[in-house]
């Protein structure tokens, strides 16, 4: 009986609006507590004595000097001597003292001896003759390409061609599962071969040539064939609240922790397990959160360290934040990518042919695969990838993990070749749109409206501005895509007798508007204003919901929300129909009002209407996913088109963004007012990582030279130009359900402006950031080369 | 005052304790009474504060607040620490991004590199200070209706150093704004609803 279909758009009174977002009011008043402000009575400082070096192992740690000063509450060695670190700044020593100048102190009376071991942190082309890595797949292999996002069937295929090296038992396997393996890969190690492990020194693990069609005649009867040389540098998530957790024993079996993570509901099971209590008896507790971006999914070790401490300190409140200069080395980066591409069309302009052999790295783990070529489906490739193990604070996922490397690959390589064929890149594009799968008609509605938004057709003109002067200006684009489904969610909606709605969820609201569009959904199910329904979220107490990455947060609490508002609208009905002397399917809820839709003059005040309700609170669970309650409300597969328009000064290489476009999908739209703040951001992040950020690592000490915001830095409010979004909205979308939009509009920016400078100067800086050395440099030697 | 013990006797404000010792004529070992030490040094007076916690008094938002607080502690952690005022973020903690942007004696300063010590005598108000109750400032407001924040942690600093931009420019053009608030760093890229904030020309400081 119930409709669990979103509404048709002429009954819908919030969704798809424009509206403010709930949490801006405390959020703009600085009254909004992050964990970095939680600051009770009694908290203790904790710090974490981190490693000097790249690469070493610990010899001996004397923390007696520290353990003796007054204030010092607590001191927990996190790695013991002997152990083997890996990257500088790993934690290697916690305290917990009265104020933060006195854990200083602490940390500065801490004596570590390290044997220092050789490191190696360059990312530079690998060399020519390297072997493929055939040996058994070790568990770290494993999980490194688990952390990386190495597509399922790339792993079990590696599983199956190698063995593993390792025994995973049932409790592994489980866990693993547990955590989001997929089940496939779950078997396929349950199955693997064991094989001895031979140990490889090489910090290059390359894959083996993946190959289809016939890439060899392509490429010779082709009309047109481009070869470049095209990347992104590594670069940080830099959130502006560092990592950190505070953690406090109210009795000694009862975790209290406050933690600033993506992942509410999935930190207990990560807390409970190195500590050995029950993951029932953590709570954990977040409002708000300063950013992620993909690397907030963990309590990580110095979360741990706080529950240590606080242990130790007889129960005492212990924070940690991590201070700027760990945040930038350790807790997270974007794996590098670069490609020495090959790719050919027809004389129609037809993509034949695609050859890349890239490389990139995400730290010890080598990081992830760039999808290559990206979008287009070429019908003949040759490609290999090398992953570059590097002694350096491990990559995290951050927004669309390989996407934006994978963009920057293929869609410069792309305009290269539209260049060479002398042909506007958005027509050779629009020819080959057959070839981008199932998103084929989003990116053709989508390409002529970014192109009147950027007024294409009158400012684009053939490669290398020819005007007088030393300033070239130039236009560029990008295509991207992303997944995007629905999380698992659990939604408790409660109405009470006085009418008042309460939402139950424990999950998490990253700035992208979480709270804003789970209070949309209901109270436009239920037909009552937004301030009608208090919200709950951030505390582990509440039903599950999933972790916020993969653009999968929005999709997920709006279903389980939907399906939660539908069934206790459609039991307030039934309580209510008698009074209207009408059946509970001739009822509707509109205007705060509950009235007979044929006749609205029978109805009651949405107050009135709940007091039928009784004496008791009544609470409906709604779930995503609920296949009981068809239609599915969420969906993946988003298509967007970025363009941009740049200045170059060609006598200091500085690049200016005049102009970005970006025209976007994300099914359908629960608040246009933050759906466009999370694309005009992601321009924004884009027009940083372009130009600017880029993780500088010193190869003789191995160290970040650039820990900080002074060297390591972003955009500011002078670097942004005019931006304009158009989401794509109404008919062939609305109908799609609602996909998560924090990845898609993130990956084009890189790939847009490194068109749009090539389309100004004539030549292509080949890879990001696009730093005025690098542009003089290009100029200087027509393009060919870099070794920035 | 007693010497900490676990201190190695450090330089402090450039002048070595022995130098304090030979120029003041009093022993360290004496309790320090109210106020700083002045001492000379390369002809000039010098405060001598600490080592250890010294009282330092701060007038916040129009209240007068006291603390016993080390010599070293910047005005930001003095704020968030030891008076719950966490408006003002810590972010970069190097006076680059802005987040701890507040008001001394009506001018923007980032509190992360002032010293709580050098604040004395002088009147700050922080992003608690500029509203009254719960009511939002016009420049608050603007910040919810064009909607520029996302993750918040940027915002406080931004709002103070937007009223102050505004009371300075009461109507800025495109090219006020690129320079009047570049000194505020946001990650998730809000400067597009900035721009607009700042172009709508929200007035006045009161709620």
């Amino acid at each position: 009986m119930s409709e669990y279909t979103w509404p048709d758009p002429a009954t819908r009174p919030l969704l798809g609006k424009r509206i403010s977002r709930v949490d801006g009011p405390v959020k703009a008043s600085g009254r909004a507590k992050y964990t970095y402000d939680y600051n009770p009575n009694g908290l203790l400082a904790g710090k974490i004595l981190r490693c000097p070096h790249a690469h070493a192992r610990i010899v001996s740690i004397d923390s007696s000097a520290a353990e003796k000063m007054a204030g010092v509450k607590a001191v927990k060695v996190l790695q013991t001597p002997g152990t083997e670190i890996f990257w500088a700044g790993d934690e290697v020593v916690a305290v917990a003292a009265v104020d933060e100048s006195t854990a200083e102190d602490a940390i500065r009376a801490i004596k570590v001896q390290y044997e220092v071991l050789p490191h190696f942190v360059s990312d530079a082309e690998p060399p020519k003759n390297i072997g493929v890595n055939n040996g058994p797949i070790s568990r770290d292999d494993f999980e490194d390409m688990e952390d990386n996002q190495v597509p399922d069937e790339q792993v079990i295929a590696a599983i199956k061609a190698n063995g593993i090296s390792f025994k995973p038992d049932d409790k592994y396997l489980k866990d693993a599962q547990a955590s989001g393996v997929d089940p496939q890969v779950v078997e396929a190690l349950r199955s693997a071969k064991y094989a001895e492990g031979k140990t490889s020194r090489s910090p290059y693990k390359k894959t083996a040539v993946q190959k289809q069609g016939d890439p060899d005649k392509a490429f010779t009867s082709a009309a047109a064939v481009s070869e470049g040389f095209y990347g992104a540098s590594c670069i940080t998530h830099c959130c502006l609240e560092t990592h950190g957790m505070a953690s406090e024993w109210p009795t000694d079996k009862d975790l209290v922790v406050h933690v600033s993570t993506q992942n509410l509901s999935g930190i207990a099971p990560q807390v409970s397990e190195p500590l050995g209590i029950p993951a029932g008896n953590i709570q954990v507790l977040q409002q708000y959160i300063g950013g992620g971006f993909g690397s907030k999914f963990s309590p990580d070790r110095w979360g741990i360290a706080t529950a240590q401490l606080s242990k130790a300190a007889g129960g005492k409140p212990v924070k940690i934040m991590l201070e700027r200069d760990a945040e930038q080395e350790v807790a997270g980066m974007r794996p590098s990518g670069f490609a020495r591409v090959k790719i050919a069309a027809d004389k129609d302009g037809k993509l034949v042919a695609w050859e890349s052999r890239s490389w990139g790295t995400g730290g010890m783990g080598g990081g992830g695969t760039p999808p290559l070529p990206y979008i287009f489906e070429i019908p003949n490739q040759r490609k290999q990838h090398i992953a570059i193990s590097t002694n350096q604070g491990s990559a995290r996922a951050w927004r669309a993990p390989n996407h934006p490397q994978a963009a920057v690959i293929t869609m410069t390589a792309i305009e290269d070749l539209a260049a060479k064929m002398n042909m506007d890149p958005v027509d050779l594009i629009t020819r080959n749109l057959e070839l981008t799968g199932p998103r084929e008609k989003i990116y053709r509605d989508e390409l002529p409206i970014a192109a009147e938004l950027m007024e294409w057709k009158k400012k684009w003109h053939p490669r290398g501005d020819k005007s007088a002067g030393p300033i070239k200006r130039g236009l560029g684009l990008s295509l991207h895509t992303w997944g995007g489904r629905g999380h698992n969610s659990d939604c408790d909606l409660t109405i009470h007798p006085d009418g008042s709605v309460e939402i139950k969820m424990a999950t998490q609201d990253l700035g992208t508007g979480c709270r804003t569009i789970i209070t949309i959904v209901a109270a436009d199910t239920l037909g009552i204003p937004l301030d009608n329904i208090k919200l709950l979220i951030g505390d582990s107490r509440y039903p599950v919901s999933g972790a916020s990455g993969g653009s999968t947060t929005s999709g997920g609490v709006t279903s389980s929300t939907r399906r939660a508002a539908v069934d206790a609208r459609d039991q307030l009905f039934a309580k209510v129909a008698p009074a209207l002397k009408a059946q509970p399917k001739e009822l509707e809820a509109v205007n705060a009002t509950v009235r007979v839709k044929s006749d609205p003059s029978r109805s009651l005040r949405w107050k009135e209407a709940c007091a039928k309700i009784g004496a008791m609170p009544m609470t409906i669970r709604g779930k995503n996913p609920d296949k009981s309650k068809p239609p599915d409300l969420t969906n993946s597969g988003v298509g967007g088109v970025q363009m941009a328009d740049v200045s170059v000064d060609t006598e200091t290489g500085i690049v200016r963004v005049n102009k970005m476009v970006a025209v976007q999908d994300c099914g359908l739209v629960v608040d246009v007012k933050t759906a466009e703040s999370q694309v005009l951001g992601a321009l924004i992040m884009g027009i940083s990582y372009a130009l600017y950020e880029e993780k500088i690592l010193d190869p003789v000490s191995g160290r970040m030279l650039n820990p900080n915001m002074e060297f390591y830095r972003l955009a500011g409010i002078a670097d942004i130009g005019e931006m304009k979004v158009h989401m794509m909205i109404g008919k062939g979308y609305d109908e799609r359900g609602v996909i998560g939009l924090a990845e898609p509009p993130v990956i084009s920016p890189g790939a847009a402006i490194s068109n749009a400078i090539a389309n100004a100067i004539g030549v292509r800086v080949p890879f990001l950031p696009l730093t005025p050395a690098r542009v003089l440099e290009a100029l200087e030697n027509g393009g060919t080369h870099a070794t920035v | 005052m007693k010497d900490d013990p676990t201190r190695k006797p450090e330089t402090t404000s450039g002048v070595s304790r022995r130098d304090f010792m030979k120029i003041s004529g009093v022993g360290v070992a004496l309790p320090l009474v109210l106020g700083p030490k002045m001492v000379e040094a390369a002809g000039e007076e010098v405060a001598v504060h600490g080592p250890g916690k010294v009282p330092v008094a701060l007038t916040v938002n129009g209240k007068k607040l006291s603390a016993q607080l080390e010599p070293r502690v910047t005005l930001l952690d003095a704020l968030r620490d030891n008076f719950d005022l966490t408006g003002a973020k810590r972010v970069c903690d190097r006076g680059v991004c802005g987040a701890c942007t507040v008001l001394m004696d009506g001018k923007t300063v980032y509190a992360c590199a002032v010293l709580a010590i050098d604040a004395q005598g002088k009147n700050i108000t922080t992003i608690e200070g500029l509203a009254k109750g719960d009511a939002l400032t016009p420049v608050m407001q603007a910040f919810v209706a064009h909607d520029a924040q996302q993750c918040g942690f940027c915002t406080p600093g931004f709002i103070v150093a937007t009223t102050h931009f505004l009371e300075q420019h009461p109507n800025p053009n495109a090219e006020d704004i690129r320079r009047g608030l570049s000194g505020n760093y946001c990650r998730c890229g809000t400067y597009n609803g900035i721009r607009a904030v700042a172009l709508a020309k929200p007035e006045g400081r009161a709620s």
